[in-house]
């Protein structure tokens, strides 16, 4: 597909919407519905968009699979982290009223780092799994 | 920092996992693995004791209290699964450092440790919630991982029988999930909870209901498959046979004695207001399907070539021998299947580590293979014979205790037949594990066996360590048979813990 | 009667959708020999479970439970607890379905098939060659 002019001019005009939309699940998720599993599966879109239109090469190229599983880390190590550090602040185990003076605050800090580490996690995951199996050879 | 103590026993490997992953470095994943567990272990110690000394300890995540978030509740039950699966888990570990490194491709180790980790925390996950659907997460956290190191089989040796082992297993283990699941959601349906004791206290008055009777016929269904009795065991003997060596040793112990907890807990607790031995023909059940799985997997067992099948069915029977105390449904048999959860756990762990070390030196676990072997590797064989006699329940070993109490409690509920059976599948399961012996003390090889050596002591020691415990328990069995006790009298006194 | 029985299947419509599919579902996993039409049958499996739960947290006239500032009178809210559940249980499907595929892909690459008669018939030969 990577020479049909097309496909690529219009994927490159939705490709900052679909991004845009993703940042706005994620980061409007603690007012309205949306959060971060739906955020990563937006996010993940427009990767497997990009791998469609400009080829799997390319879209390696702009994410290695060691950043991927960085990442993949990184989400779960954020959201247990949050949870220790509640702890470690005199809470219980994911108590984030302790985050902040405010109770309610330290609740919208906590749910915005946890949202966000459970959003990189499944974006990075779902990533993975498409490319794990777009690399089968036939 | 003790009272976080519950949540740390899950967060801890939960966050060494995908540690594991970051660091890759596979000398230093090992040693932070092995740091992890046997924290793991202390935590889990400490606990068991606290309990033991000071009652039930509940832990609310995020201080949301119990009926609205999620409470980690721990009483004696529960204490003494958390030791074994991080007794075991630790061990296992320390076992596996030489055997999967024959039987696991080399670049995927650190994949492995990762996996381990994950598995040994939805296990604990499992044990240690008091939420219903948090336990099903914690289930499929477990069953996920084990289905991926099942597979991991499939890697070194070209054993291809592992990745469809894995496969059926995900299938049926998947089935059995959703089961479970089918039934917390009528479950909730009628009483809007998912804590256990929110759910004891509202179950009673909404029993006379279908939706819950089905609800009860769901979650039973489910968790009889993951725990592999008759008729729900086909996945068992090729996943443990077919798993590298070290996830054969700490599945076997551990995966299938959660799924009998679940079991216990259900009944005892979330169902625990409820007469259901006298309303519901449950305990007819089990005690059908518990004397089936003894004779069907005592028998199965004999006529296997491969030891590590004949092990897996010889877990079959051994998991009807627990599910009998519970239908049994009194104080002497419901201890007797405690009692039995313990020690089973500490000598099939030994049984699979002893033919782990086997297949290092032979490249096979056929019983024609292990000929000779006694001379061989005595340390080994010697530890596979002390296990073995405590699976057959020999006097002086742990497994002669818990068949003890549990003909006991069959005669006590007047049940000579089953007492009887118990006798008969005991004399079937030393007709497999003298053949083993037969084989390894009386018999020459038919070559010159291939220097076939003992294995180092990271590989021994923990072997020994578990074997010497079925005899120690065996002697001195008043801690476990007390312990079980007090666990039996709550759970027949139906409080919710 | 006859009205009985059609209140019966349209008032638990949902609950009859849920069960057909639970049906269809696991008589797809335990009828077919093709590894990757078991996955199949084993998502529409799931998938009923989720249908399930969320059409027992639905409240007839219920909306979003979005908290309003401001309004005094609350409008009846939706149970938005069943819906939280499957959200988990839906990333629970995925990783399943994850894993199962790249089994049946590395089963291919070794058995060169993803037939379960053809693949245990192999494994038959292999037994029986030594």
């Amino acid at each position: 597909m990577k020479n049909q002019a097309i496909y690529r001019e219009v994927a490159k005009l939705m490709m900052p919407f679909i991004l845009m939309f993703a940042m706005y699940v994620q980061f409007h998720g603690d007012f309205g519905p949306g959060g971060g599993f739906q955020a990563g599966v937006i996010l993940a879109v427009v990767y497997i968009l990009y791998a469609l239109v400009f080829g799997l090469g390319n879209a390696r190229h702009v994410t290695p699979m060691t950043i991927l599983r960085f990442m993949l880390a990184f989400g779960v190590l954020l959201y247990a982290g949050v949870g220790m550090v509640t702890m470690f602040m005199g809470g219980q185990f994911l108590d984030y009223n302790v985050l902040s003076h405010d109770p309610a605050h330290g609740q919208h800090l906590g749910v915005f780092l946890v949202e966000l580490g459970v959003g990189i996690s499944v974006a990075a995951a779902m990533i993975t799994i498409f490319f794990v199996f777009s690399g089968q050879e036939h | 920092m003790t009272a976080h103590l519950p949540v740390l026993q899950v967060v801890l490997p939960l966050m060494a996992a995908p540690l594991c992953v970051v660091i890759r470095q596979l000398t230093l994943v090992r040693l932070f693995s092995l740091v992890v567990t046997g924290t793991a272990f202390l935590i889990s110690a400490t606990l068991l004791y606290q309990v033991n000394t000071a009652g039930p300890i509940s832990y609310a995540i995020g201080n949301w209290p119990a009926p609205y978030g999620i409470e980690y509740r721990i009483d004696l039950l529960n204490a003494v699964l958390l030791f074994i699966i991080s007794l075991i888990g630790f061990l296992v570990l320390i076992y596996s450092k030489n055997s999967i490194a024959r039987e696991i491709t080399q670049n995927r180790l650190y994949l492995f440790h990762s996996l381990y980790l994950l598995c040994m925390t939805g296990l604990l996950g499992m044990v240690i919630t008091g939420d219903v659907f948090n336990l099903f997460v914690f289930l499929e956290i477990t069953a996920l991982s084990s289905y991926a190191l099942i597979a991991m089989g499939g890697g070194r040796l070209g054993n291809p029988q592992a990745l469809y082992a894995a496969f059926r297993y995900l299938i049926l283990g998947t089935l059995g999930g959703t089961f479970y699941i089918i039934g917390v959601g009528l479950m909730y349906m009628m009483t809007g909870a998912l804590n256990m004791a929110d759910l004891a206290r509202l179950l009673p008055s909404v029993f006379d209901t279908t939706t819950i009777q089905a609800a009860l016929g769901f979650l039973v269904v489910g968790i009889t498959l993951k725990m592999a009795l008759f008729p729900l065991h086909m996945w068992q003997a090729a996943a443990y046979a077919r798993a590298p060596s070290t996830v054969s040793s700490f599945l076997a112990a551990t995966a299938t004695k959660v799924a009998v907890y679940v079991q216990l807990r259900m009944i005892f607790t979330v169902f625990g207001q409820i007469p259901l031995f006298r309303d519901t023909p449950l305990d007819e059940i089990l005690i059908v399907l518990a004397l089936s799985s003894m004779i069907i997997g005592s028998l199965s067992a004999v006529y296997q070539k491969d030891m590590r099948r004949m092990l897996a069915f010889s877990s079959l029977a051994q998991i009807g021998y627990i599910v009998l105390g519970i239908g049994l449904n009194n104080a002497t048999a419901l201890s007797a299947s405690i009692v039995h959860l313990f020690n089973h756990a500490l000598m099939k762990s030994a049984l699979f580590m002893a033919l782990g070390a086997v297949f290092m030196s032979t490249h096979s676990v056929k019983r024609g293979a292990m000929r000779g072997l006694g001379r061989n590797m005595p340390i080994t064989m010697a530890a596979f014979v002390v296990a073995g006699l405590s699976l057959i329940g020999v006097p002086l070993t742990s497994g002669f205790i818990s068949k003890w109490l549990l003909v006991q409690g069959a005669l006590e509920s007047g049940m000579w037949p089953v007492a009887l059976m118990i006798l008969v599948s005991s004399l079937l399961s030393i007709i497999y594990i003298w053949k083993v012996v037969e084989a390894a003390y009386f018999k020459k090889p038919k070559r010159a066996l291939p220097k076939a050596r003992d294995p180092g002591p990271t590989m021994w020691v923990p072997m020994w360590i578990l074997a010497a415990a079925s005899i120690w328990f065996g002697v001195d069995a008043g801690t476990t048979v007390g312990i079980a006790n007090k666990v039996a009298e709550t759970l027949l006194g139906g409080v919710p813990q | 009667m006859s009205t009985d029985l059609l209140e019966q299947v349209s008032g638990h419509f949902n609950y009859w959708m849920a069960v057909i599919l639970m049906m269809v579902g696991l008589y797809v996993v335990l009828s077919r020999h093709n590894l990757i039409k078991k996955l199949v049958g084993l998502n529409i499996f799931q998938t009923s479970v989720f249908i399930l739960y969320v059409s027992m947290g639905k409240i007839h006239g219920g909306i979003a439970p979005i908290y309003v500032e401001g309004v005094t009178e609350q409008p009846v809210f939706s149970n938005p607890v069943p819906h939280v559940l499957m959200l988990t249980a839906i990333v629970v499907g995925i990783a399943t379905t994850a894993l199962g595929l790249s089994l049946v892909v590395l089963i291919k690459k070794t058995f060169n098939t993803i037939e379960e008669d053809e693949i245990q018939a192999s494994l038959d030969k292999k037994r029986r060659k030594p």
